[in-house]
């Protein structure tokens, strides 16, 4: 992991004195006149260092790295960038919160922000600005990133988290198209275990991809973590039968599913074991760029979450927002460089150069061409538009976020499909733990 | 002092005051002597501390510092089964691995104490897994127990003794296992290092004179090297403990605590709960309340193993 960030990080200094001329001047130019007639002007001297969560497409970062480069010129403000593991960044910036020493922004996920939201630099200007100027922000993002009235952060971007499947295996078991409903999903995962080419979804401690299923399992047959007014209601037969539904389903996944974390369903799926998934564009990325792979790539296809018994879509995709730290010393440099990221001029490039796996929260960008050029992307791009918020009913605070990250719902459904509680047992665990974080 | 022959009507010297006394007394010299290395013990290990404590007693969350609430957080994981299934798996974890780990080390040290070919080869050898880092060799056992590409199913696949994969990680007792083989192998070679260590200062003279008496090699062993080891065996003990106690490194790379927290101990859930979760509070509360446990795995190989009259030049009776 420190080999790849430190290849990339020399690669990106290397790479900064290049950038303008692999960008061309034209795009210099235009940054250059963005900074003119930006509304924030970056402090005398400012320099920024932001950490990223660590990337899963290459070219995403590189086209980053790139954009990084065009606004340190076009500003003269020099930013440092690291990255860590999604799952890391939160403790970090927790620790920088805590100590108020640190990098100035921090690029995490869900409802980071919402960890310490009177840390957070008010950007409700820049999240006006942008707002009014590409097509208005989805609803679940807008609720990711505000604390009361106050934008506390920008979201950046979703990455969807979607079904991936093999077409041949599952033309095989008797599916042409992949199914749409709980139930049919459910005699999907039975044909595709009968025929030897089984699928699964994490249920060990996987922060994106075991709490994506879980979760869309739970409000898809109607149950809740919490009502709206952030009241503990998951102790309800709704939530039953979503626990006997996921049981059902674990049954026919390939064995060890409870052990996975989120690389496991990747590694597996391009090894060729596992041939139904939950996870983001990545999985085909990969399978794209590696020749020996490519089969798989041409195998396989990406499907929306069937819809449960409640008859809506409710899925969990991964919210990237982006946040300030109000230690910085340079405020307005911070806002700049977040407006900058979501100006169509570098958004739609690193859209493109992300491949599918980062979905806008800017309605405007719902035409980047990235969405129609391989129609195994189009479902990507409405991420953000299908996706719940990790609180579900309730607020996107810091409950929320400790219930993710506690996996509360995560472990209620493993120790109920391994067997380990039966389901009011299971229940009644998850309800005590719920009331705790929602005390 | 230069003027002292010219103003010869200087008054006699000034009092010796108190100051003074705390300058020049021997005894007091020691406390000055002390002072940095106490100041030290201070800043970096007493005020954490006391500050991990007095957080358990609040709500503070990270960002936000917490006001006093007394022991709710303590009454909370009174009644938190996830909470008593971490202090379950952690005493099992160290009494299981610790013992082990005493007796293959024992064993190894032993072994390495006798006059074999390429002996400083062979001791450079059982270091491996102590040099290298923890991270990596969990990193190492991660792929060693994976689910689907276990080099350990694989083979017995191939040999045709199971016809499936071991879910190593994913069922509850072959992940705890599986967790403890790991921290054996880890922790090992610093037993057996240390106890060797110990074993090169028993003098042979002590071995002849026992084996003139005609003395077995258990009872060489019984009675003549293992009360011998007993100090060294005390503090190597200790250690292991403690270090396998506080586990966190292995745990998290292997399993992140699951599958269904079958393997979450006390120091992964404080700091799922403290970090990731931001309940500083809860998380500072579970780490104190692994203190306790602490002090008693301290209590008992001090006073259990280390108090023997005969090393303070009594006879053992």
């Amino acid at each position: 992991m420190t080999m790849f960030t430190r290849r990339t990080l020399v690669k990106g200094g290397t790479a900064l004195g290049a950038a303008s001329a692999l960008t061309g001047p034209a795009l210099l130019d235009w940054a250059k006149a963005w900074a003119q007639s930006a509304p924030w002007k970056p402090e005398k001297g400012a320099q920024l260092s932001m950490l990223r969560w660590k990337y899963f497409v290459q070219s995403e970062d590189d086209q980053f790295v790139k954009l990084i480069d065009a606004f340190t010129q076009a500003m003269g403000v020099k930013v440092t960038i690291s990255r860590e593991s999604y799952e890391d960044v939160q403790p970090k910036a927790a620790v920088t919160a805590n100590t108020g020493a640190g990098p100035d922004m921090f690029w995490g996920l869900y409802s980071l922000p919402h960890l310490f939201p009177q840390k957070c630099v008010d950007v409700t200007d820049v999240a006006d600005y942008l707002g009014k100027k590409y097509g208005g922000w989805v609803e679940s993002a807008q609720k990711y990133a505000m604390n009361g009235k106050k934008w506390i952060a920008i979201p950046i971007c979703y990455s969807g988290n979607m079904l991936n499947y093999r077409l041949e295996a599952s033309k095989k078991a008797g599916f042409s198209k992949f199914p749409t409903k709980t139930d049919e999903f459910l005699e999907y995962a039975k044909a595709m275990k009968k025929n030897n080419t089984p699928g699964g979804f994490a249920l060990g401690h996987a922060s994106g991809d075991g709490n994506a299923w879980v979760y869309w399992a739970l409000w898809a047959h109607g149950g809740n973590v919490v009502d709206k007014n952030d009241k503990v209601t998951i102790n309800t037969p709704e939530t039953e039968k979503a626990l006997i539904y996921a049981k059902q389903l674990y049954e026919n996944m390939i064995p060890g599913t409870a052990a996975w974390n989120d690389a496991s369903n990747n590694k597996a799926f391009l090894a060729g074991e596992v041939n139904w998934t939950d996870n983001g564009i990545s999985i085909y990325v990969a399978a794209k760029k590696d020749p020996t792979k490519n089969d798989i790539a041409k195998d396989m296809d990406h499907a929306v979450w069937p819809v449960g018994p409640i008859g809506k879509p409710t899925e969990l995709h991964l919210m990237y927002p982006i946040l300030a730290m109000t230690h910085t010393k340079y405020p307005q440099a911070c806002k700049a460089l977040m407006a900058f990221m979501l100006e169509a001029d570098q958004f739609n490039k690193w859209l493109e150069a992300a491949q599918g796996y980062l979905t806008h929260c800017l309605n405007a960008y719902d035409k980047n061409p990235v969405w129609t050029a391989d129609p195994k992307n189009t479902i990507f791009g409405e991420a953000g538009k299908r996706t719940l918020t990790a609180g579900g009913l309730g607020s996107v605070g810091e409950k929320a976020a400790s219930t993710i990250s506690d996996f509360v719902v995560l472990d209620m459904f493993a120790s109920f499909c391994t067997g380990r509680e039966d389901a009011k047992g299971a229940i009644k665990i998850a309800e005590r733990q719920l009331q705790r974080i929602y005390r | 002092m230069t003027d002292l022959a010219i103003n010869t009507s200087r008054p006699s010297p000034r009092a010796i005051t108190a100051w003074d006394r705390l300058k020049t007394n021997r005894n007091w010299l020691a406390i000055w002597f002390m002072l940095p290395a106490a100041a030290f013990l201070v800043l970096f290990l007493a005020y954490p501390l006391g500050l991990g404590v007095w957080l358990s007693f609040t709500d503070a969350k990270i960002g936000r510092s917490g006001v006093f609430i007394g022991v709710e957080n303590y009454e909370w994981l009174w009644e938190d089964t996830v909470f008593w299934l971490s202090v379950f798996n952690t005493l099992l974890y160290t009494i299981v691995a610790s013992a082990v780990k005493f007796a293959v080390g024992l064993y190894l040290a032993l072994l390495l104490n006798e006059n074999l070919p390429f002996k400083a080869m062979l001791r450079a050898i059982v270091l491996i897994p102590f040099i290298v880092p923890t991270v990596l060799s969990a990193i190492a056992f991660w792929w060693i127990y994976d689910a689907q590409f276990s080099i350990i199913s694989w083979s017995l696949r191939h040999l045709g003794l199971i016809s499936g994969n071991i879910d190593f990680l994913g069922d509850i007792w072959h992940a705890r296992w599986a967790v403890i083989f790991a921290n054996i192998w880890r922790g090992v070679p610093f037993v057996a290092i240390t106890l060797l260590a110990g074993l090169q200062t028993v003098s042979p003279s002590l071995y002849e004179a026992a084996t003139i008496d005609g003395a077995s090699r258990w009872q060489i062993f019984r009675y003549v090297t293992y009360p011998l080891l007993t100090p060294i065996i005390a503090v190597v003990m200790t250690f292991s403990v403690l270090f396998t106690f506080t586990d966190f490194q292995l745990i998290w790379v292997l399993t992140r605590g699951g599958p269904v927290n079958a393997t979450q101990l006390m120091a992964t859930l404080s700091y799922q709960r403290a970090i990731l979760g931001g309940q500083l509070g809860e998380g500072a509360a579970i780490s104190t309340a692994m203190i306790p446990f602490l002090l008693a795995a301290i209590l008992f190989s001090w006073f259990g193993l280390q108090r023997r009259k005969w090393q303070q030049g009594e006879s053992n009776d």
